[in-house]
C-alpha cells in the first residue's frame, strides 16, 4: 500500500473518496434522514462522532483486537460509541431525536464506519486514523448537508426552517417524502458525472 | 386476526423497508442485477427476518427490563451470532440449500433491515405473534421490492441510456419511480 501523507489522508474523505457521493456508502441514513438540513447535520454530527471515537479507539486498540473476531470487536466498539450518541442527543434535542427515530441507532450497521475500521484505522497510528475519521466524517456531513438543503428548499421552500419565497411557493412536496430523497441523490450524482467528464474533456483538449 | 394482517400489509407494502425506509439498500444497489439471485436474496432476507424477531423478542422480555442501555449492544451481538449459526446449520442440514443461499447468508448480518426490524419491533411494542408477522409482511416487502428492481434492471440493460446516467445514478432515479409508485398503496390501509 502507497503511504499518504496526513494532508491527503484528511483531504480524501471529503471529496476525492466521498463516502455517499462516490463510495456509495452509508446510503441508508443519507436518504432517510435528509428531508430537513437540520435532521441532516444533526446526523452528519452523530456520525462523525461516532465515527472518530470508534478510530481512535480501534487504532489504540489494534494490537490486543485478536484477527479473527476484530469485525465483532470494531462492531461493538461502534454500538457503544452509537449509544452513547443517542442517549446525549435524546437529552439536548429531544424534537431531532425524536424525528431521526430509529436511524440513529442504525449508525451501528453504517458501512461506511466499519469500512474506515477495517481498512484504516486497524493499521495505522491513532493521530492518522483521527485524521481519516474526521475527513471522512466530514465527507459525510457534506453531503447528508447538500441533500437535506436541496430537498428541504425545493420541498417545503424553506431553510434550516425560516421561509424563502414567501407564502405564494408552491412546495413540491415529493421531495420531503421518501421517493424525493432517491431522486435527489440520482440527480446529484448525475450533476457530479457530467462535472467530472467535463472536466476530462477539457484535459483532453488543453 | 385482522390486526395481525394489517401489520403483516403495511410493512410489505405502505411502509416498504427499502422503498419507504431506506432498510436494506445495500443488497437493493448490489444484488439486483438478475431476477434469480434477487429472488434468492430476497428469501434468504425473509428467513433472518423471521429468526430476528424471534430473538428480539426474547431479549425484550427477558433480558433487556433488567439493563435497558444494553440493547443496541445486545442486539447486534445476537443478530451476528445467530446468522453464524444459522449458516452452520444449514450447512449441515441441507447442503443444497446453503449453496445456493451462497454469500448472501452471512452478508445478511450487516444489512440494517435487520437491526432496523429488531428496533421498530421494540419501540412499537409487538407481541411474539405480532413480532412474527411483521418480520414476515417486512421479508416479503423486501423481496418485492428486490425482484421489481430486477427486472427493471434487466430491462434498462438493452435499453439505450445516456452515458451519464448509466450505473447507480439510474439505478436511484427508477427506485425513485418505484418508490413514488408504492405511495398509492399508503391509500389502502388508514392508519
Amino acid at each position: 500500500m502507497r503511504e499518504t501523507t496526513p494532508r491527503e489522508d484528511l483531504v480524501r474523505g471529503i471529496w476525492r473518496e466521498n463516502p455517499v457521493l462516490i463510495q456509495m456508502l452509508g446510503l441508508c441514513p443519507a436518504l432517510a434522514v435528509t428531508n430537513t438540513v437540520a435532521n441532516s447535520l444533526a446526523m452528519g454530527i452523530a456520525t462523525f462522532f461516532v465515527l472518530c471515537g470508534s478510530s481512535v479507539l480501534v487504532s489504540l486498540l489494534k494490537k490486543a483486537i485478536p484477527h479473527e473476531v476484530r469485525i465483532s470487536t470494531y462492531i461493538l466498539i461502534i454500538a457503544t460509541f452509537v449509544t452513547v450518541a443517542d442517549m446525549t442527543l435524546e437529552a439536548v434535542v429531544p424534537t431531532i431525536h425524536k424525528a431521526l427515530g430509529a436511524f440513529i441507532a442504525l449508525i451501528v450497521v453504517n458501512c461506511m464506519i466499519l469500512g474506515r475500521q477495517e481498512a484504516f484505522a486497524s493499521k495505522r497510528p491513532v493521530s492518522r486514523a483521527l485524521i481519516d475519521a474526521v475527513g471522512t466524517g466530514l465527507g459525510f456531513t457534506i453531503a447528508l448537508f447538500l441533500m437535506g438543503a436541496v430537498r428541504e428548499i425545493l420541498g417545503s421552500g424553506t431553510f434550516l426552517g425560516a421561509s424563502l419565497f414567501g407564502p405564494r411557493f408552491e412546495p413540491w412536496v415529493v421531495f420531503v417524502l421518501p421517493a424525493g430523497g432517491f431522486l435527489t441523490l440520482g440527480f446529484l450524482l448525475l450533476g457530479l458525472s457530467w462535472w467530472e467528464r467535463r472536466k476530462r474533456d477539457r484535459a483532453e483538449a488543453a | 386476526m385482522e390486526n395481525l394482517l394489517w401489520i403483516l400489509l403495511s410493512a410489505m407494502v405502505v411502509n416498504n423497508f427499502t422503498l419507504a425506509l431506506f432498510l436494506g439498500l445495500c443488497p437493493f444497489m448490489g444484488v439486483s442485477a438478475r431476477v434469480g439471485t434477487a429472488l434468492r436474496m430476497g428469501m434468504a432476507n425473509v428467513f433472518v427476518l423471521t429468526i430476528t424477531s424471534l430473538c428480539a423478542w426474547f431479549l425484550n422480555s427477558f433480558v433487556l427490563p433488567h439493563a435497558p442501555y444494553l440493547r443496541l449492544i445486545s442486539f447486534i451481538v445476537v443478530i451476528a451470532s445467530l446468522v453464524q449459526i444459522v449458516e452452520m446449520v444449514i450447512k449441515k442440514v441441507s447442503p443444497t440449500l446453503f449453496r445456493q443461499l451462497g454469500i448472501f447468508l452471512p452478508l445478511i448480518t450487516t444489512n440494517c433491515a435487520i437491526l432496523g426490524l429488531a428496533i421498530f419491533q421494540t419501540n412499537r411494542g409487538y407481541d411474539l405473534l405480532e413480532g412474527l408477522f411483521f418480520a414476515l409482511g417486512a421479508g416479503l416487502g423486501l423481496t418485492l421490492a428486490l425482484v421489481l428492481m430486477a427486472s427493471i434492471r434487466e430491462t434498462t440493460e438493452l435499453a439505450d441510456v445516456p452515458d451519464l446516467a448509466k450505473g447507480t445514478a439510474l439505478v436511484l432515479i427508477v427506485a425513485g419511480s418505484l418508490s413514488l409508485a408504492f405511495m398509492g398503496f399508503a391509500g389502502l390501509l388508514s392508519t
